[in-house]
């Protein structure tokens, strides 16, 4: 075995510029996999941060009738003394903060538009809005009390030609079922470098929502967010009640999710086509050596070594091969994806409907999905080897030993 | 005792539409330790005859046993057993590896043997010495000259102590004081070890070797002496 492998590798060493392309071609196929798949991964990553930070969080407590979609403001579709709810969950153990949130939609008026809006009300000073807080570009943050400002965000504040200091227009549903319209003083402009949320989202302090849409003391759900977000289903389980429904974060943003699943299985696609075409090198690699060696094999062959054997030669030889480029690529695709995870690449306004995606895409490349590239990387190659292999064994002694069948 | 024998063989290659009958019912029968040449011109049938008892290649028609083993219809597989254990081959073009040295081209046959580490390299040194070449143990084939190299393959030939050694004109490619050399040695070796030695030349001064000269011409046996 050692002097089988001894011979592959100095077979290999026999024309080192062209095994170094080879191994090359895989390394660069391996490299750009990996950043591929740690930008897919990232972005996803990121669209799923985002939804949680700014808009789902990991669990929410609402009504059972609740809808998101059409942001109900009916008090039989809200929590009823949010407030208390929210100081007993934030009791748990596992959980990081949960604060009450209202969600209304409605319209913007200002410079002669109307915009559709989601009016968000927050507790400013809930660790929870430490995004927005945090976010603020110009101007000022929202204080608890402020009767009438608003945090307007920073896409939807362009369309709007809106300034801090400046009176917008706001309208919205409210919970008796009419509509009510109110002024509202720009007090700040916030960016979550996401542009699907700050084009559209308005932000007032809970109280003032509550008391803009006629919802008492209501809140739309608990924002909850978990110190480990493995422990989703867990805090599910504790505050299962026959009132309310708890959904998690899994739930709320089934589109990320299930994009994501459904671009895993491209991504397996996209693999195994990038292999595939750097595994024709490997094959060219390996045929042009079994016709520049037919004479050594039939050499082989009258020595007496059997078919399996000379495949394992061969086969010998596409492992180092992988190995070596396998080697390159994780180098070549450790930088690029290192460059990519500290610095990422802009994309500016991007975004699909539902799915939150930052104006900065940052790797995330995962130990699982490396080690799947790698292990993919080396069986394509190996598979790469079968036909040149299965050539060098099925020859016959006689001709080989001519220099092929003539 | 007999070594080698082929009973009414005939070998017919064909290309397209042609045929040619490269050996036409030949019987030749080989015991031990003979030194025996098989010589006539170019295309009489005497590469053929040495592939057919080297299990390099299968008769078209007749039998062929190798240490009274009919090996007519072994498989591709069993065919390599034979040859590993049985049969040593040294050909007209310096047959060697040549990414491996001198010591492990000779050692080549052992390890696919499965032949002990220290028996392999006991033995790969005796034969080296043998040829005169164990200085030259280290060397790849690129650094050895075409007699060093045809003596490591005389060497190689008889790693596995095959019965018969057949070689396929072993000195066309040598000068004379090489190929003398190189029958000198082969020569010694029938002596000392007893193998048989079944050679293929048109050289008439490796015929003079010979202690039996099997004449053939047209792919048949014309005299065997």
């Amino acid at each position: 075995m050692i002097q089988l492998l001894k011979m592959a590798f100095r077979n290999l060493m026999r024309n080192k510029r062209r095994s170094f392309f080879s191994a090359l071609a895989l390394g660069m196929g391996l490299g750009l996999l990996m950043l591929i798949a740690g930008v897919v991964n990232g972005e996803y990553r990121s669209a799923l941060d985002s939804a949680i930070r700014l808009q789902s969080g990991h669990v929410q407590v609402r009504a059972k009738t609740f809808d998101e979609s059409k942001s109900s403001l009916a008090w039989e579709d809200l929590v009823e003394k949010p407030a208390d709810l929210a100081a007993q969950i934030g009791a748990l153990a596992p959980v990081k903060v949960a604060t009450p949130r209202l969600y209304a939609s409605g319209f913007v008026a200002a410079s002669q538009q109307a915009i559709g809006v989601r009016i968000f009300g927050i507790d400013p000073a809930s660790e929870a809005s430490a995004p927005y807080r945090e976010g603020v570009v110009r101007g000022a943050y929202l204080a608890a009390d402020d009767n009438g400002g608003v945090l307007v965000g920073k896409g939807l504040a362009a369309k709007l030609k809106a300034n801090p200091g400046d009176k917008i227009s706001l309208t919205t549903n409210t919970s008796n079922g009419t509509v009510d319209q109110q002024d509202f003083v720009v007090r700040g402009i916030y960016s979550t470098r996401t542009s699907g949320f700050d084009d559209v989202t308005i932000l007032m302090p809970l109280t003032k929502a509550q008391a803009f849409t006629g919802a008492g003391d209501h809140a739309s759900a608990i924002f909850i967010l978990l110190k480990d977000v493995d422990q989703t289903d867990a805090v599910k389980a504790a505050l299962q009640t026959s009132r309310y429904e708890v959904a998690t974060w899994p739930q709320m943003n089934d589109i990320v999710v299930q994009t994501e699943d459904l671009s895993k299985s491209y991504m397996v696609m996209l693999y195994l086509i990038v292999l595939a075409v750097t595994a024709t090198v490997i094959v060219n690699t390996l045929i042009m050596a079994v016709f520049e060696r037919t004479r050594e094999i039939g050499i082989l062959s009258a020595v007496g070594m059997r078919a399996n054997r000379i495949m394992a030669l061969f086969f010998a030889e596409s492992s180092f091969l992988a190995v070596g480029g396998i080697i390159i690529g994780l180098i070549l695709g450790g930088l690029m994806v290192l460059y990519a995870t500290k610095v990422g690449f802009f994309i500016g306004d991007f975004g699909a409907t539902g799915i939150l995606i930052g104006d900065t895409i940052y790797a995330h490349l995962t130990a699982q999905d490396t080690l799947t590239l790698v292990i993919l990387a080396f069986v394509v190659t190996l598979l790469a080897a079968l036909y040149p292999a299965l050539m060098a064994a099925r020859m016959q002694p006689v001709d080989a030993l001519k220099g092929g069948k003539k | 005792m007999e070594v080698a024998r082929v009973e009414n063989v005939t070998r017919v290659y064909k290309v397209g539409n042609v045929e040619t009958k490269a050996l036409d019912g030949v019987s030749l029968t080989i015991e031990n330790g003979e030194f025996t040449a098989l010589v006539g011109p170019s295309g009489s049938g005497k590469t053929t005859l040495l592939q057919l008892l080297g299990c390099l290649d299968q008769p078209s028609s007749g039998k062929v046993y190798i240490s009274g083993k009919d090996v007519t219809g072994l498989n591709r597989n069993q065919r390599a057993d034979m040859r590993r254990g049985t049969i040593g081959f040294v050909f007209q073009f310096f047959a060697l590896i040549p990414t491996l040295t001198a010591y492990e081209n000779v050692e080549l046959p052992m390890l696919l043997g499965n032949v002990s580490s220290a028996e392999r390299e006991k033995r790969t040194m005796q034969l080296l010495e043998a040829v005169d070449l164990a200085k030259r143990a280290k060397n790849r084939p690129d650094q050895l000259s075409g007699g060093e190299q045809q003596r490591v393959a005389i060497a190689r030939a008889l790693a596995t102590n095959p019965s018969i050694i057949l070689a396929d004109e072993p000195t066309a490619n040598l000068d004379t004081p090489n190929g003398k050399q190189v029958m000198d040695i082969m020569t010694r070796l029938n002596k000392e070890t007893g193998v048989t030695f079944v050679f293929a030349t048109h050289d008439p001064r490796v015929i003079s070797y010979a202690r039996r000269v099997v004449t053939m011409r047209d792919g048949k046996i014309i005299t065997n002496a």
